[in-house]
């Protein structure tokens, strides 16, 4: 395949996350222009800003139920969406806040509707796991694992159905990777020769249950081997990877070859939801991630390097960000419970 | 000696079938395995193929011949040198009538009273002078969908065996030479997969309908029915749902056993979010379905495979769309109400009919949509005759019958005249065995008896 070969990508992710398999095939790194890293900068601290928000508001007893947050995965999403095409769709499991706010959907309604209040994006009675938007093609938000890859495999029938040219991105864990629908959805996605990419967001822990646990081949970008659908390891902590792949994946699926599998060797920082200790690995594990792999330092790093930054437009970004999250919380805040009588609105049409 | 071939049971609801065509003549020598003749059945057309050797003697049913019953013999086979006259003993022998069979009803044994009229009202979606035609139930849901999709270009069908076969029960027959295999999509047996890939397809704006081969198997899939289409309005603020109608023969067929016999009614009528729609009739399946298929919400569309064969008058008229959530009265009186629904009806109307003669006039209500239920037509008709029994197939534990019954004892208590009766399946897992099926399922004597008991008359 073109534009596929074996790059420095590969060594980060294999030293990365340690038991994982060779990386092959990955296509290079995008050369990201001073424009395309501030982006990438502003968007990841974007996602880690909010979500260490929320889960201070879930600390305060301000947001309920479960909170999975995506604190160490930004680069994922944000290298994503940096390739997609307007009218391209994203679904999602359940760890969805940083792919609502990637692909453009208000801050505020997000949070509001973490809190449980009207102006949620779901009018407070989707939660943190269910919400959706039609404007800017997010297909949720599911709480059932695995649910989304087929959900994600009708998006791109529908596609090839309307001849419309976009791809669809079904996006899920290394712990769905085993439920039996992804593999019904993969024979469909490929016998119809579907445009979807499969994005597998491998953090090496299915709740506590690594993968090495749960996973008789633990190279899961090779699980559509058998049905014909090429996939690759991509270095998920590194932004300009993901692009690339993306890029290359993307290109793939509008030319008509059908489904590709892309799986992102990432890592979360927090639990599984906010009621998880996460003693399933140590704090040196989490330790060192944080401090070698952090795909917000990268971005900043090279930014500060190449001196396309200062120290103090840095912070300014900081400061910025802030401001928006703040007032995010602020809203989700004040704004009221929804009315009692939404209880019975929206069941059917 | 001469044997008898008999008119071959090639299907488990099979009864009767066409002789189409003979692919020997008499005097032919036939070996074991040849094939000698095609039936056509309700699903398929079947070649028929010698079980012995010999000599085709005489062709007792001749070709073209419609309505074969299953069992009657239809060729006498002679062994080498047998002459055929042999074969004219044995047919005329076999001529002779079958035993009657059993009455589903038996006679009652002394006529308490003088019979009533049964008084069949005109159905008020359907107006009057229009010209009625014959359809089967099968022919109904295939015109139904063949109408939809040339309205509607978004509208689809998915599912096992519904395109190059021409459905598993020939539902969907046609529809590929018509829409082509874009919108009619024969599946792998993979119903979890295609159920959520549907539902999907629906989330991105189009119509799908997915056949199931019976919705037993649907239990694979019956996450997404609920967790994706059902719930998704609600989740999302009511910014995004999914209508896809999800339609196949549920309950009981014939002789099938545990697996492939249950009503799943009462699950999805549960279920907020969803429609559900169980027809009798063949006007109902079709004017029904072409509303499902029009409707925004995800609709359970739960057939029956007794009744896909099942002849029924059908209004002709341009566009034949029912109400869904509207139940029919098909039966006016006033000594107790009934509802049924689905192939409830058929033990039901049977019932009415023969109490009608024994002079007890019952009111029967078809609900023909599980949810929303009609209840102010049941409550209506229940402050009229005091009294109600339910009719259905499913298992009787946290039945349709039980919501019912709830609903009844709660907004028209002060009008009963008699505690509730339901006549449903058994409550066990259905058995293979003739008899013992039998016993399973409700007949029209239970339903008698319950009438009787509700109006003290017994």
């Amino acid at each position: 395949m073109a534009g596929t070969q074996s790059k420095s990508s590969g060594g980060r992710a294999k030293s990365a996350t340690k038991a994982r398999g060779a990386m092959k095939n990955v296509p290079a790194l995008a050369e990201f222009s001073k424009d395309e890293e501030l982006n990438a900068y502003r968007e990841m601290l974007f996602i880690r800003r909010f979500e260490e928000k929320a889960g201070q508001l879930y600390g305060m007893g301000l947001i309920g139920g479960f909170c999975h947050l995506y604190i160490g995965q930004e680069a994922v999403v944000v290298g994503m969406e940096m390739a997609k095409e307007k009218g391209d769709q994203m679904i999602t499991s359940y760890r969805d806040h940083a792919h609502m706010l990637a692909c453009g959907m208000d801050p505020k309604g997000v949070m509001a509707e973490l809190t449980g209040r009207s102006g949620g994006l779901s009018k407070g009675k989707g939660g943190s796991m269910h919400m959706f938007s039609k404007e800017q093609e997010f297909y949720g938000g599911h709480g059932i694992v695995g649910a989304q890859v087929a959900l994600g495999t009708g998006l791109a029938f529908a596609n090839r159905y309307k001849e419309n040219g976009k791809v669809s991105m079904a996006f899920f864990g290394d712990g769905a990777a085993n439920q039996g629908q992804v593999y019904e959805s993969f024979n469909m996605a490929k016998l119809w020769n579907l445009p979807v990419i499969y994005i597998i967001e491998n953090n090496r822990y299915g709740m506590g249950t690594s993968v090495e646990r749960a996973s008789s081949t633990t190279d899961l970008s090779q699980r559509g081997a058998s049905f014909g659908i090429p996939g690759v390891q991509v270095d998920g902590m590194d932004v300009r990877a993901v692009k690339a792949a993306t890029d290359y994946a993307m290109e793939w699926c509008r030319e008509g070859n059908g489904p590709y599998i892309l799986e992102m060797i990432t890592y979360r920082y927090r639990g599984h939801s906010m009621s998880d200790p996460a003693k399933y690995r140590s704090k040196d594990e989490v330790q060192k991630m944080r401090s070698e792999h952090d795909p917000i330092e990268q971005v900043r790093a090279r930014l500060l390097e190449k001196e396309w930054s200062s120290e103090d437009d840095l912070k300014a970004i900081d400061k910025e960000v802030r401001a928006v999250v703040a007032a995010s919380a602020e809203f989700a805040q004040n704004d009221p419970e929804p009315d009692p009588s939404e209880l019975y609105t929206d069941i059917v049409l | 000696m001469a044997v008898e071939i008999l008119m071959p049971a090639l299907s488990p609801t099979m009864e009767e079938g066409k002789l189409a065509k003979w692919l020997k003549k008499e005097g032919d020598t036939v070996a074991a395995g040849d094939v000698i003749a095609e039936i056509e059945t309700d699903k398929a057309t079947m070649e028929v193929e010698a079980v012995d050797e010999g000599v085709l003697g005489r062709i007792l049913v001749t070709e073209g011949t419609e309505e074969v019953k299953v069992n009657a013999p239809i060729a006498v086979l002679l062994e080498e040198g047998e002459d055929a006259s042999a074969a004219d003993k044995l047919g005329a022998a076999s001529a002779a009538p079958a035993a009657a069979e059993t009455p589903a009803v038996p006679a009652a044994p002394v006529a308490p009273a003088a019979p009533v009229e049964s008084v069949v009202p005109a159905d008020p979606e359907i107006p009057a002078g229009t010209k009625m035609v014959s359809r089967t139930v099968r022919e109904a849901l295939r015109d139904a969908m063949a109408e939809e999709m040339r309205r509607n270009e978004n509208v689809f069908l998915m599912g096992e065996e519904v395109a190059q076969y021409q459905g598993a029960y020939k539902i969907s027959q046609g529809l590929l030479d018509e829409f082509g295999e874009r919108r009619v999509i024969d599946t792998p047996i993979t119903e979890h997969g295609f159920t959520g890939l549907a539902v999907g397809a629906a989330m991105a704006g189009l119509n799908p309908i997915v056949e199931f081969m019976t919705f037993n198997f649907a239990m694979q899939a019956i996450d997404h029915i609920i967790n994706s289409a059902a719930k998704t309005l609600y989740m999302s603020g009511g910014q995004m749902g999914a209508p896809v109608v999800f339609r196949g023969p549920n309950g009981a067929a014939a002789r099938v056993g545990a697996q492939h016999s249950q009503d799943f009614a009462a699950w999805y009528a549960s279920i907020p979010g969803l429609k559900v729609i169980q027809p009798y009739s063949a006007t109902d399946a079709k004017g029904l379905l072409k509303a499902a298929i029009r409707d925004p919400n995800p609709v359970v569309f739960l057939e029956n495979e007794i009744l896909y064969g099942q002849h029924f008058d059908v209004p002709e008229v341009e566009d034949l769309v029912l109400p869904i959530g509207k139940a029919r009265i098909v039966r006016e009186g006033t000594d107790a109400t009934m509802v049924s629904w689905g192939i409830g009806m058929t033990y039901a109307l049977q019932a009415v009919d023969e109490l009608a003669k024994q002079g007890v006039s019952v009111e029967l209500i078809d609900l023909r949509t599980i949810r929303p239920l009609d209840m102010d037509t049941v409550l209506a008709s229940v402050r009229k005759t005091g009294r109600l029994v339910t009719v259905e197939e499913a298992f009787p534990i946290c039945s349709v019958s039980s919501e019912i019954a709830y609903q009844v004892q709660s907004e028209a208590f002060d009008w009963l005249d008699a505690p509730i009766l339901r006549v449903t399946g058994k409550d066990v897992p259905m058995p293979y065995a003739a008899n013992l099926e039998k016993l399973a399922l409700p007949d029209a004597r239970e339903v008698i008896d319950a009438v009787k008991a509700v109006t003290y008359t017994a």
